[in-house]
């Protein structure tokens, strides 16, 4: 019964726990985005930055070698909205890897074949997996992780 | 830039590769944690990989 009410109490305290300043994470997130594995760098973690360049840039370059296509964002019915925006927004996640192919002028129409359904799902998972790479920059900035 | 030609579980087991390190480098707290996490998602993604084709085979017959 104590240990339930401390377990309690001690919820309670992190609870309240303050958000932390913007420019703790700021910083380091926005990096993150736009070069994979960058909050790492900002942070001092290189070796962990580095792992998640090479995955993240190698997942893109996968997609862009299977001649994936980009998403755009399109709105319709509710299944056509969560695709298409949502590939939209997961294309633009991966940072400077997708805003230098549309750059240099990559743009593959989105048509039938194995290997373009696979490059276009490598193209979404590589912003994806940024995301994941974004999420622990933000806990290592704000203290939660080393 | 070059076009490739992968098979299915070549493409599969390369995404399983990539994203097995990303979620071994975000999830665990020690190195050592890290790289078991990820050897044990790629190893599941393989099992799984496996699992589905078999599947689909007998799906398929």
């Amino acid at each position: 019964m104590i240990e339930s009410k401390k377990n309690m109490a001690e919820q309670a305290k992190t609870q309240k726990e303050p958000a932390a300043p913007l420019n703790t994470w700021l910083p380091a997130v926005a990096i993150a985005w736009l070069v994979p594995g960058g909050g790492h760098f900002y942070l001092g973690k290189r070796g962990r930055g580095l792992l998640l360049l090479f995955s993240v840039l190698s997942m893109f370059v996968l997609g862009l070698t299977s001649r994936g296509a980009f998403f755009q964002p399109q709105t319709g019915d509710l299944l056509t909205t969560l695709i298409y925006c949502g590939g939209f927004l997961g294309d633009v996640l991966s940072g400077f890897p997708y805003f230098l192919a549309v750059w240099m002028g990559y743009a593959q129409p989105d048509m039938p074949g194995m290997m373009h359904d696979y490059g276009t799902k490598f193209l979404v998972s590589a912003g994806l997996l940024n995301v994941l790479a974004m999420v622990d920059a933000f806990e290592i900035a704000v203290g939660r992780k080393d | 830039m070059p076009k490739i030609a992968l098979s299915h579980m070549e493409a599969a087991a390369l995404f399983a590769f990539f994203a097995s390190i990303v979620l071994g480098v975000v999830s665990k707290r020690t190195d050592r944690d890290r790289l078991r996490y990820g050897l044990y998602c790629f190893g599941y993604f393989i099992v799984a990989l496996f699992g589905l084709g078999w599947l689909m085979y007998f799906g398929h017959r």
